[in-house]
């Protein structure tokens, strides 16, 4: 999980931590179940405060983005909080609009980006067929 | 002796409306201030500040003359052995008995310290890749800090103190030194105070900061609390204004023309409120590095 932490922005060092946690959750990098460090991990690897790194673990279970399971670990939460859900749609919605407007500038209509899109999808879904059998 | 027996108390610093002149010089003045147990606290402020001079009430050197200063409970100056057993220092100028070589240097504080890890000892040692036969004065900048470093952590303090510990040092010694502060409260229950005028090494590692400037602690708090509180906003105006119109809640202000940027403290609402009975628009609001806010502070003072 790489982290980056600027001390000189004035952005108090626990929500940079949860900012990019849940971009990492939304964007898929971090998938759910999957493990977080631990906090001394983390404190150490990013030489900030371990209890910084406490308070934003602590104000990520609280939206739901992490889970903690039995006494230690910290787990992104299994089925995507409905933040996680709004923040994957932001960003997929960042990515269509960019797309219509590289289409629209080329000269393409909605009609044929949608076909495209169709097209591509079943490439990927044989190519993932192909790709498990011997 | 009652306050002898206020263990385990939840400030492990504790000091009330100290004050403290040398000569004419009011070095300190009105202090007050506490450091919870299992927090980073980072003192910050210009040279002459204060800084050191406060460490050294806290150790026990000065003694207090008028207010209170207590630490783990007690008075250090009357209580020595209670406090400074349980506290790792490393002093700003890094005063070692420079004839010593380090295995020599670690024998010697290790008599000090009944709490002393040898092992814990042993292992800084190779990490810091210090010859255990070679003499301090023959060290390095870097390595001698890292001695000093190493006696003031291998008794595993509950209160590490360390005063400017990384000034004029290149970017690995210092690593090792936030490092350390981070391993230290990793440790349940252990405490830090450290002084710096590097304020993104105050950013990066305090739970709580006091700026002190003048003797006087001019702002004290929760460090995140403390960032969040302030907000610089850029108001455009309708008209241009050869200097800045006055707003309500602004605590600084720069520009010109029709757009004016200020720094308010806790008072944002007040301040948009302010800026449209002037017709004026929000067009950019940020927050303000702790830097920043330290020069608002002394500025303001």
């Amino acid at each position: 999980m790489q982290l980056h932490i600027q001390a000189h922005d004035g952005v108090p060092i626990y929500l940079q931590v949860m900012q990019q946690i849940k971009y990492l959750v939304a964007s898929g990098r971090l998938q759910p179940g999957e493990e977080l460090p631990s906090i001394r991990t983390l404190a150490e690897q990013l030489l900030v405060n371990p209890n910084t790194i406490a308070r934003a673990y602590r104000e990520l279970e609280i939206a739901g983005v992490v889970e903690k399971r039995r006494t230690a670990g910290t787990y992104v939460a299994e089925n995507g909080s409905p933040l996680a859900r709004k923040e994957r749609m932001k960003l997929l919605k960042e990515r269509i609009d960019q797309l219509l407007v590289e289409a629209f500038q080329m000269g393409f209509e909605l009609d044929e980006v949608l076909r495209i899109v169709q097209q591509s999808e079943m490439a990927i879904s044989n190519q993932k067929k192909g790709g498990t059998e011997p | 002796m009652s306050d002898s027996m206020s263990v385990p108390c939840e400030h492990v610093v504790d000091i009330r409306k100290l004050d403290r002149s040398f000569g004419p010089k009011r070095a300190l003045q009105d202090i007050t201030l506490q450091i919870p147990r299992g927090k980073v606290f980072g003192l910050i402020g210009g040279n002459g500040a204060g800084k050191t001079t406060l460490i050294k009430h806290i150790l026990g050197a000065h003694y207090a003359e008028s207010g209170s200063v207590r630490v783990f409970g007690f008075d250090p100056v009357t209580h020595p052995v209670e406090v400074l057993g349980r506290i790792g220092y490393m002093s700003e100028d890094r005063d070692i008995p420079y004839w010593m070589r380090v295995q020599e240097i670690m024998n010697y504080t290790r008599s000090f310290f009944p709490k002393w890890d040898a092992s814990f000892a042993e292992e800084l040692r190779e990490m810091f890749d210090l010859d255990p036969k070679q003499r301090i004065r023959t060290l390095s900048r870097g390595q001698t800090a890292r001695v000093c470093l190493l006696v003031a952590l291998a008794h595993r303090p509950e209160l590490l103190v360390l005063d400017e510990p990384s000034s004029g040092l290149d970017p690995i010694v210092r690593r090792d030194i936030l490092a350390a502060i981070v391993q230290t409260v990793a440790d349940e229950g252990r405490t830090v105070l450290f002084s710096s005028h590097l304020l993104d090494e105050v950013e990066r590692l305090a739970d709580r900061v006091a700026i002190l400037h003048e003797g006087r602690v001019l702002l004290e708090g929760e460090l995140d609390a403390i960032q969040e509180s302030f907000r610089r906003i850029t108001l455009r105006f309708e008209h241009a204004f050869p200097e800045a119109p006055s707003i309500l809640g602004a605590i600084e202000y720069r520009g010109s023309g029709h757009e004016w940027t200020y720094v308010c403290r806790g008072d944002r609402e007040q301040l948009i409120q302010a800026a449209k009975t002037v017709k004026a628009e929000v067009v950019h609001e940020t927050p303000i590095s702790l830097d920043e806010i330290f020069v608002c502070s002394v500025n303001r003072s």
